[in-house]
């Protein structure tokens, strides 16, 4: 569907279709699923968070496939804090997953087999995401988030977070990050480096563990580098500081 | 070498598998008291593994609920031949139990993530369950006999009065309905600071080890309060961190030897009497990728969710999202066999990616003769690929589609062109029916697969024998 440029002549809905995204004609439609694919993966980092039990595994893929997102935008110069207004109009439509993604990045030949299973796929995730709401949203470990808002709110916070998170980038500043992560307790890390070495036997005292985990709200001349959780450090790669 | 992929087999009818069912299938949900409905499904009954022991006699059950089920093949009878060698239940217990883990204000799961039987020693059954946190021994034995006659004691068990006692009996042990009884022996906790993803007992039948997402332990089965640490590849600063231990599994036959499988696609083979910590692999197997291929998903297709040794102790199977390999112990280049799964999917990976199915973990499994290898699907599909023929074949696990004594009809998934009747289109598929646990009997075709809340058992009644 997205052929390389040119404007393929077809009939039926198709061409309502390609009038609809005639806007987008001058932005590269690969970039743009790009931008899709990284917003989309810095949503579930948060999710992720925000989960009772982080899955370790699929949150260091995910971590990863965002670096790898933006090595290749810093190689192709394209690598520039998106203007909030932007993020605030259209998240949803960056959320279109589409197969171009799915293939090599130099090979936009063919159609797309099933470019409706990624629209169909767009309304799900999106009217079930929860609210990613800031930091200020009070910790529930055992309620499920998913079941605090109602749909519409969903997205009226979801719109607010994508914002947040491209405000920090645009802005580039450290202290930012950390208001928005600072309430999201990371304990999981933090403990974790008061009981690195632990082998099956030598468990640190209360005070250690209690000592070991960071203050919730770092100051704001701290840098980005304290024990603040991986989460942190992966927007620290995005901001390139 | 490459097999035509999954959705067209090489042989027009699979008849020559014939696999049939046993005694059809089992609701997972068991009646913990009598008369509770076997239609019950609640999240707690999602099977979450399953395992033979060494000789296919007990099949074990874990739930997401902390459960343990075990299974015992009834000897095969004369009176009724047909009925041969089905699996009844035997055992049911509640191994692990949620806990909350109050420094990181987390819950622990009480899902059991793996079973593993240890080799029978005596006349009791011994296996190890894990969660995230905590591998537990548990013993089970059987109980048909009982004394009758105490001196002491009447028969309800309360003491005598003394002076009724006018003479003196040896007790006798009269039989009894079979009891089974399970107890656990050993708890080994505190080993691991993240989530347990495998454990594999060793062939000396003394120690195993338990594998979480950084770090591999060594355990004696006698000693719970300590354990080796013998890998560690948790970086010294957390942000570096880009790849995580997925699988592992000790060598079937050299104790010293083990492999584990990461979240980039490689394998490391290690071996103990090289240094005591081996973070230093003796091989690394690793496939070059495949530049032709490359998108932002091939990392995370690539990772490895499952790693088996063959039963001779020669080859390797590996699951990753799209395909299976066979690996040769002595070539660290790329595999010998690779097999695509479900290769229509290769192009849905964003949407796969969306909605979180790409970070499915699938097993695979070997037969007992290591000639055919079988992993699960979508839509309680499953495969088979036979190494020796190079045929393959896609079986569904449905009530619907499955009858008492029916041939397993194969299934086929259509990407486009030419639609036959009963093909599934790749846009229809149920990726919410996953088969993720697959078990094969040990020395005959039985399988064992587990789609979601139901637990299929299929033996192959034509060709009992494995070739």
């Amino acid at each position: 569907m997205f052929a390389r440029g040119l404007k393929r002549k077809c009939v039926g809905h198709e061409e309502d279709v390609e009038g609809a995204l005639a806007g987008l004609k001058t932005v590269s439609s690969y970039s743009l699923q790009r931008q899709s694919l990284l917003d989309m993966s810095l949503v579930k980092l948060q999710l992720c968070h925000m989960l009772v039990e982080p899955n370790l595994c699929r949150s260091v893929l995910i971590a990863n496939t965002v670096r790898q997102i933006q090595e290749e935008m810093t190689q192709d110069g394209t690598w520039r804090a998106v203007a909030p207004q932007a993020a605030g109009r259209a998240p949803l439509d960056r959320l279109v997953s589409t197969e171009i993604l799915c293939r090599a990045a130099w090979e936009q030949e063919g159609a797309c087999p099933a470019p409706g299973l990624g629209d169909g796929h767009t309304q799900g995730p999106v009217s079930d995401l929860c609210p990613v709401t800031s930091a200020q949203a009070p910790r529930h470990p055992q309620s499920s988030v998913w079941e605090m808002d109602g749909p519409r709110e969903n997205r009226g916070s979801f719109h607010k977070s994508l914002d947040q998170i491209f405000e920090t980038l645009e802005t580039k500043n450290p202290s930012c990050m950390e208001e928005l992560f600072s309430d999201v307790d990371s304990p999981y890390y933090d403990l974790d480096t008061v009981l690195t070495g632990m082998m099956g036997g030598a468990r640190p005292g209360p005070c250690e563990g209690l000592e070991g985990l960071a203050p919730a709200t770092p100051g704001p001349s701290s840098s980005c580098k304290s024990d603040l959780g991986e989460l942190d450090h992966v927007v620290e790669i995005l901001v390139e500081t | 070498m490459l097999v035509t992929e999954g959705g067209v087999p090489l042989v027009p009818t699979c008849k020559k598998w014939g696999l049939e069912m046993g005694l059809s299938f089992f609701s997972k949900h068991l009646p913990i008291q009598e008369g509770q409905p076997w239609a019950l499904k609640t999240p707690a009954d999602i099977i979450s593994t399953v395992e033979f022991n060494h000789t296919g006699e007990l099949l074990a059950t874990g739930d997401k609920g902390g459960r343990v089920v075990i299974f015992q093949r009834e000897p095969e009878s004369k009176n009724a031949p047909h009925s041969q060698g089905e699996y009844d239940v035997y055992s049911t217990f509640q191994s692990h139990e949620p806990e909350f883990d109050y420094l990181k204000s987390l819950e622990i799961e009480e899902k059991i993530n793996k079973i593993k039987w240890l080799p029978q020693q005596n006349a009791a059954h011994s296996l190890l369950s894990t969660n995230d946190k905590t591998i537990k021994l548990w013993k089970i034995t059987e109980r048909d006999k009982r004394p009758e006659g105490y001196n002491l004691k009447d028969e309800e068990g309360k003491l005598k009065d003394l002076s009724t006692v006018t003479s003196l009996q040896v007790p006798v042990l009269k039989p009894m309905d079979l009891m089974v009884e399970v107890s656990p022996r050993r708890i080994f906790a505190n080993g691991h600071t993240y989530h347990i993803n495998s454990i594999s007992v060793n062939s000396d039948c003394e120690t195993y080890m338990s594998a979480d997402d950084l770090r591999i332990n060594l355990w004696h089965l006698a000693i719970t309060d300590r354990s080796f640490n013998i890998v560690d590849i948790k970086p010294a600063n957390m942000e570096d961190l880009t790849e995580v231990i997925t699988a592992s599994e000790f060598h079937p036959h050299h104790c010293n030897l083990f492999v584990y499988s990461s979240s980039k696609g490689s394998l490391r083979l290690c071996d103990m009497r090289a240094a005591a910590l081996c973070d230093k692999h003796s091989k690394l197997f690793e496939e070059p990728e495949d530049p032709s291929n490359r998108s932002f998903f091939s990392e995370i297709i690539s990772s490895v969710s499952d790693v088996k040794f063959s039963h001779s102790g020669r080859y390797m199977l590996t699951r990753d999202y799209l395909t299976v390999k066979v690996w040769d112990l002595n070539m660290e280049a790329r595999p010998i066999e690779t097999y695509q799964v479900h290769d229509y999917l290769r192009s849905k990976l964003c949407s796969l990616y969306e909605n979180d199915c790409i970070f499915d973990k699938f097993e695979c499994a070997w037969n007992g003769s290591d000639s055919v290898i079988m992993t699960g699907a979508y839509n309680n599909f499953f495969r088979m690929f036979d190494r020796n023929t190079k045929r393959d074949v896609t079986l569904e696990a449905s009530r619907e589609s499955s009858k008492p004594r029916a041939v397993l009809k194969p299934r086929r998934v259509c990407v486009g062109g030419k639609r036959r009747r009963d093909d599934i289109s790749v846009d229809s598929l149920d990726f919410t029916k996953k088969i993720l646990h697959t078990a094969w009997h040990p020395a005959e075709n039985i399988i064992a697969i587990a789609a979601t809340n139901n637990l299929y058992i299929f033996q192959d009644k034509v060709n009992s024998d494995m070739h």
